[in-house]
């Protein structure tokens, strides 16, 4: 049997930000039905991926498809109707601060429907059941706290059924319980709602128990990909470094700088 | 050298700044009529820029009135004509106070207000999340608001002017003792429909100016604490210099 074929296909793609390069010649296959974690240091461009993948920035060379649509010629209107097959999570929430715990979940129905208000009603609470939280339908999102915020963007973001649902970050700053939920969250919905759930993140142990896919990136590059199981295998240093945990080796511990005696000892100008 | 390329660096961007707002300025021109399809969300927005600055509108318009009867009487009672204490006071409101001082407050309260608000939501990644609800912020977030500015700002003008009359009329006839009769029937006979049509066309147009200037400052702020901060500050220093730069030349238009 043929693997199916990739839900997100990214080919030679190329990036860069005023002048300094963020992706060259990157390649990256997405399978559908599956939870794909996207893990590396801290400034290696995974949101500017995520980016790239969603139409927020356009790549400036390669190709990338997403649920058979190119990119590169998607216009405004075709932009909009592929983003009304994804939802996404942003590291923040992102929820509407002037709505109601309520109003932000039903915002995407009553701006791309024309459903009777019974029937959001019923969505509405549906969704936020999914993610626990059909008790706080009437608060405000300055009432929630970082991990309910989180969870009622969740429910906001698959409240108009998406194929493919992107979280950024999902656990910045979630106690553990919070965390705990959030996992729970990404596994359940993604089987019960056939989704394609894309998670970057750099919580190595968090992340690695629900995804069934993992692609480390560092400068710009995968430099691993394969099951949690076998990144855990992996020999090469730099996976060994960040499943790890290490402070220093080849992402090194120091931004890079001028030579620490020299620069000590130097009689610097103003002193 | 360097100071005249300064000057030149500044003007180029002082024309890319002009050429950013006025392509802002046609997008959102373009999502005017469809947003008036969702009228709920402008006389929201109109609550917001007009009923929340009402307050300061009337208590400004109070006080003006009343120093332009002090100052008016003083000055007419020299000449022997404190009955015109009405038309001169009327005319002055009409055109020139009442819209440029109603546009000075405005600015402050209702263009902070945007700007601060559409820059919060930049930075708190809100209109990102509405782009990736397939919602094109500028109809939903931008034009209601822009609207609700443009059509807030006559209206306040106007209510600035009324009170600034009575103000007027309260320090000229009740305290200094100017003839009621001909106070209101030389503002009658003195003010013409002009008169009206420039304080009107004038209020609108500052209206139009402030709008757009705090909701494209709000909408480009840079996302961080002080970037917002200087979106709000631009919004206020920007608006002022725009509102009496352009009264000067509708003041010279109308002449």
């Amino acid at each position: 049997m043929n693997p199916p074929s990739p839900i997100i296909d990214i080919r030679g793609l190329g990036y860069s930000v005023s002048g300094r390069p963020i992706f060259a010649n990157f390649d990256m296959q997405i399978l559908p039905g599956r939870v794909t974690a996207i893990m590396g240091p801290s400034g290696t461009g995974k949101t500017t991926l995520l980016r790239l993948i969603t139409g927020q920035v356009r790549a400036l060379s390669g190709s990338i498809e997403v649920a058979g649509e190119d990119m590169r010629t998607l216009k405004r209107d075709g932009l909009y109707a592929l983003r009304r097959r994804m939802g996404m999570l942003f590291q923040n929430g992102a929820l509407l601060t002037d709505l109601s715990v309520f109003e932000n979940v039903a915002f995407p129905l009553r701006e791309h429907t024309n459903l009777p208000e019974r029937l959001i009603r019923q969505l509405v609470l549906i969704k936020l059941q999914a993610v626990g939280l059909r008790g706080a339908a009437d608060l405000m999102p300055a009432e929630l706290s970082g991990g309910m915020s989180r969870r009622v963007a969740l429910a906001r973001a698959i409240v108009m059924d998406p194929e493919i649902l992107i979280y950024d970050e999902p656990f910045v700053g979630l106690d553990p319980i919070s965390m705990g939920v959030i996992l729970r969250l990404i596994r359940r919905l993604n089987d019960t709602l056939g989704l394609t759930t894309i998670v970057v993140s750099h919580d190595v142990l968090e992340i690695s128990s629900v995804a069934d896919q993992v692609f480390l990136l560092s400068g710009g590059k995968v430099v691993a990909s394969g099951t949690p199981q076998e990144m855990r295998e992996n020999p090469t240093e730099i996976v060994r470094q960040f499943v790890g945990g290490l402070a220093d080796g080849p992402v090194p511990f120091h931004y890079p700088a001028k030579d620490y005696y020299g620069e000590l000892m130097a009689r610097g100008e103003g002193l | 050298m360097s100071v005249i390329k300064e000057l030149w660096g500044n003007f180029i961007d002082a024309l890319e700044g002009l050429g950013a707002i006025s392509r802002f300025f046609v997008r959102m021109l373009v999502a005017t009529p469809g947003a008036f399809l969702r009228f709920d969300l402008i006389v929201q927005q109109i609550f917001n820029s007009g009923a929340l600055s009402l307050v300061i509108i009337m208590l400004a318009g109070l006080f003006v009135g009343m120093v332009l009867g002090l100052q008016g009487f003083t000055l007419l009672q020299r000449f022997g004509s404190e009955e015109s204490l009405g038309i001169a006071a009327a005319i002055g409101l009409l055109k020139e106070l009442g819209p440029v001082i109603t546009a000075l407050l405005f600015a402050g309260r209702a263009g902070t207000a945007l700007a601060s608000e559409l820059g919060l939501m930049r930075a708190t990644d809100q209109l990102s999340a509405m782009e990736m609800m397939a919602v094109d912020p500028i109809k939903r977030v931008v034009v209601p608001r822009f609207l609700g500015g443009v059509i807030a700002m006559p209206l306040l003008a106007g209510i600035f002017s009324m009170i600034g009359l009575y103000g007027a009329q309260l320090i000229g006839v009740q305290i200094m003792g100017v003839d009621a009769g001909s106070f209101w029937s030389q503002m009658r006979a003195g003010v013409s429909f002009t008169d009206i049509n420039e304080g009107l066309v004038k209020s609108l147009i500052f209206g139009i100016a402030c709008s757009l200037i705090a909701v494209y400052e709000g909408y480009y702020a840079v996302p961080t604490a002080a970037g917002v901060g200087r979106a709000t500050t631009r919004t206020v220093v920007t608006s002022a210099v725009v509102i009496l730069f352009f009264d000067y030349l509708l003041t010279a238009a109308f002449l």
